[in-house]
């Protein structure tokens, strides 16, 4: 179930990063100040080089603004060491990434269960949080299976197992459709928006293609050249989000890449 | 991240790319067995060398004499040793039975013990020679005196037993192991005390002298003693008794036989108003070279001369230990070059890895776990290396140990062991290894913690 409140999860104030280059400066992200409420699903949209996945990264703890604030949960992100930083990521934030990212040596299982190590979970309760969360993304089944024999879809579903093995508050998602053909696109967002009101957790998706973010976030924010030029919510998601099910991704839990 | 999955993890890592690290750890390997080899040679030389000087008797013996033999023997002339001028008891004490036992009860002593040599003659089916008899203290069943015997050594301190070298052996029959098992007649002069009581007399030494001479105070009688031949050796046990001998028998069955010695003379003149036979000189075994002061001093002050050869086992300590260090240092070098393998093969890693970290450090690794994480990769090489290495060492040691000994045997020289891993050196090497290892990994751990994870993931 979505549930928002209006306190902020998130609080950007006046964020900008810049990158040098030689003696240029690139504004990558400028001044942009942007509030996320519990329960939502964000769509970042613009297109190539709007410092969408920039402004991502620096909301995800993955890098630093050079200047402003990222309040979340009253900690600024901006200001915290790099320690508290990795922390924030551990155990707050769950990362998609576009190229999936597992590690191709290991094993589903052995992918999904690196938080949990670096989290230092108790080793008896692993494999049960593991399996738990591999069956959340329909791979149960897939758990002994390395990255290379899985499909584009199933190794993005694989990498949602991981980034929700940790029960984070945030999931961040980078272009998570991006490699993928729409089928199994569309199977990746019903996943995320089934996570989102089932487990309550806020999503922040970036994409380029306006009709997905249309069709699955809950509000939608534009940018372009580093800056914010839009942000409204999305009303037409609210009506698909009724006419959705998991069917597809069920039927597509046992394929695999030839 | 906790350790077990940090180990997990670095031995993961390390067999995915097990072309790359084994070769590094091979490198490990070969630097810790240079090490080893070195050293373990260094040290088997050394135990080999401290093993053959104590089994000399030379190094782990005080001998003792009595003060006013020292005076007799040291070229003061005869002196007339009337009860007026006699020397004060704490000065003059004599090497008699009662002072064997005293010096037997010091801490740190093995044994004490006489020189017992006697000339005798060997007869065995009809053949006859003329040998030195030497009598054998117990300790040296234990020592390692008998290595290299043909048969075995004395059953008990007490047994009618003789070990033949093996010259005496060839004399006897064509084929000396024919002859182990087979009994022999040892025909000896018996030392016979006619007029103790006279010797005690108030006679001037030269008096005494001539008594003696006549026959007044001793008389030899010609005896027969069965014993057993058990064995047949290359070396001379006897060595610490200044060597010759060609018949060795347990030193408390010799003493038993009381046979004339050349020294005869010299003890009767010394025996001075005791009733009991005084020794020329005893040896005094003690545990541990490292003993030989400390026991030196007790011996003096019970009022004996003493003397030992404390100073050269310190000058051969001084030798090997420049030696270990010099080959120490060459194994070392290897090592060295086998630690710039594994800083080149975790570069090497890091820019391979370099998503990898990016993901981990996404997932919320941290700084220190990613540092961990390729410093746990470099111990692990160091300890798998180490492990190997000492394994690698301490088979080169014992291949120079069989090679040696193949080659002695060929020239009819006991085998000998000339290289030794001991705990501590398996131990040190090991430690050495994981820890030249985890200096290795410093600057590779530094570089990857460092690496800015976004970065890192765009990295293809």
């Amino acid at each position: 179930m979505t549930t928002t409140s209006d306190k902020p999860l998130i609080h950007a104030q006046n964020v900008s990063r810049h990158y040098h280059l030689g003696d240029s400066t690139i504004p990558a992200v400028n001044d942009i100040s942007l509030e996320i409420r519990p329960g939502e699903f964000v769509a970042l949209l613009g297109s190539s080089g709007s410092g969408k996945s920039t402004f991502l990264n620096l909301l995800a703890g993955l890098d630093r603004p050079t200047s402003g604030a990222i309040h979340v949960r009253g900690r600024n992100l901006a200001a915290i060491d790099p320690t508290e930083l990795a922390r924030y990521r551990r155990d707050t934030v769950g990362m998609v990434f576009q190229s999936f990212n597992l590690l191709p040596r290991m094993t589903l299982a052995e992918n999904v269960e690196l938080p949990l190590r670096l989290a230092e979970v108790d080793r008896n309760d692993r494999a049960a949080r593991v399996q738990s969360a591999l069956e959340h993304v329909r791979l149960g089944a897939r758990s002994r299976h390395r990255p290379p024999e899985l499909s584009g879809g199933e190794q993005q579903r694989g990498a949602i197992a991981r980034a929700l093995v940790n029960r984070p508050t945030i999931l961040f998602a980078d272009e998570p459709t991006g490699n993928l053909d729409s089928v199994n696109g569309e199977q990746i967002l019903l996943l995320l928006r089934e996570i989102q009101t089932t487990l309550g957790m806020t999503i922040i998706m970036v994409t380029h293609e306006r009709p997905l973010a249309e069709q699955f976030a809950s509000r939608i924010v534009t940018l372009g050249d580093g800056k914010l030029k839009s942000d409204a919510p999305n009303s037409a998601a609210a009506v698909q989000s009724a006419n959705a099910t998991a069917a597809p991704a069920q039927s597509a839990s046992n394929e695999v890449r030839p | 991240m906790k350790t077990r999955d940090l180990t997990e993890l670095a031995f993961r890592n390390l067999r995915e790319a097990i072309l790359r690290n084994s070769l590094t750890t091979l490198g490990v390997a070969v630097g810790v067995a240079s090490l080893v080899a070195m050293l373990s040679l260094g040290v088997g030389l050394q135990t080999l060398a401290s093993q053959k000087l104590n089994r000399s008797g030379l190094f782990d013996a005080v001998f003792v004499s009595s003060k006013q033999g020292g005076r007799f023997m040291g070229g003061d002339g005869p002196r007339p040793t009337t009860k007026k001028n006699a020397p004060n008891p704490e000065d003059s004490r004599v090497l008699d039975e009662s002072a064997r036992q005293e010096l037997q009860k010091l801490p740190n002593v093995v044994e004490v013990y006489p020189q017992v040599r006697f000339l005798a003659e060997v007869r065995l089916d009809g053949k006859s020679s003329n040998s030195n008899v030497v009598g054998l203290p117990d300790s040296d069943r234990f020592n390692g005196t008998f290595d290299g015997i043909k048969g075995k050594a004395f059953s008990s301190p007490t047994a009618d037993e003789a070990i033949l070298k093996s010259e005496l052996a060839k004399e006897l029959a064509p084929d000396p192991a024919t002859l182990l098992g087979k009994e022999f007649v040892l025909r000896y002069a018996r030392r016979h005390d006619t007029s103790a009581a006279d010797v005690a007399n108030e006679k001037d030494i030269d008096q005494q002298m001539d008594d003696m001479l006549a026959g007044g105070g001793v008389t030899f009688i010609s005896q027969d003693k069965k014993l057993r031949i058990v064995g047949i050796i290359e070396t001379d046990p006897s060595a610490s008794f200044g060597g010759g001998g060609r018949v060795f028998m347990p030193l408390s069955v010799a003493e038993a036989l009381e046979p004339a010695q050349p020294n005869d003379l010299r003890e009767v003149v010394r025996t001075q108003g005791s009733q009991k036979p005084a020794y020329m000189e005893l040896t005094v075994r003690v545990k541990n070279p490292k003993n030989i002061l400390q026991v030196e001093e007790a011996i003096k002050k019970m009022g004996f001369n003493t003397f030992s050869l404390l100073d050269a086992t310190r000058n051969l300590r001084l030798i090997f230990t420049v030696f270990d260090l010099f080959l120490g240092l060459f194994g070392s070098l290897a090592l060295t070059v086998a630690s710039l393998g594994i800083i080149n093969t975790l570069v090497m890693a890091i820019l391979e890895r370099r998503r990898e970290i990016g993901i981990l450090k996404a997932l919320g690794a941290s700084d220190r776990d990613v540092r961990s994480l390729f410093f746990a990769e470099a111990g692990a090489m160091g300890l798998v290396g180490g492990i190997s290495g000492v394994v690698i060492g301490w088979l080169i040691g014992e291949a120079l140990t069989l090679g040696t000994t193949f080659y002695l045997k060929q020239q009819d020289l006991p085998g000998v062991k000339i290289s030794s891993v001991p705990w501590w050196l398996a131990a040190g090497a090991i430690a050495f290894a994981v820890i030249v290892s985890l200096i290795a990994g410093l600057y590779p751990a530094a570089r990857a913690a460092k690496l800015n994870p976004v970065e890192a993931l765009r990295y293809e």
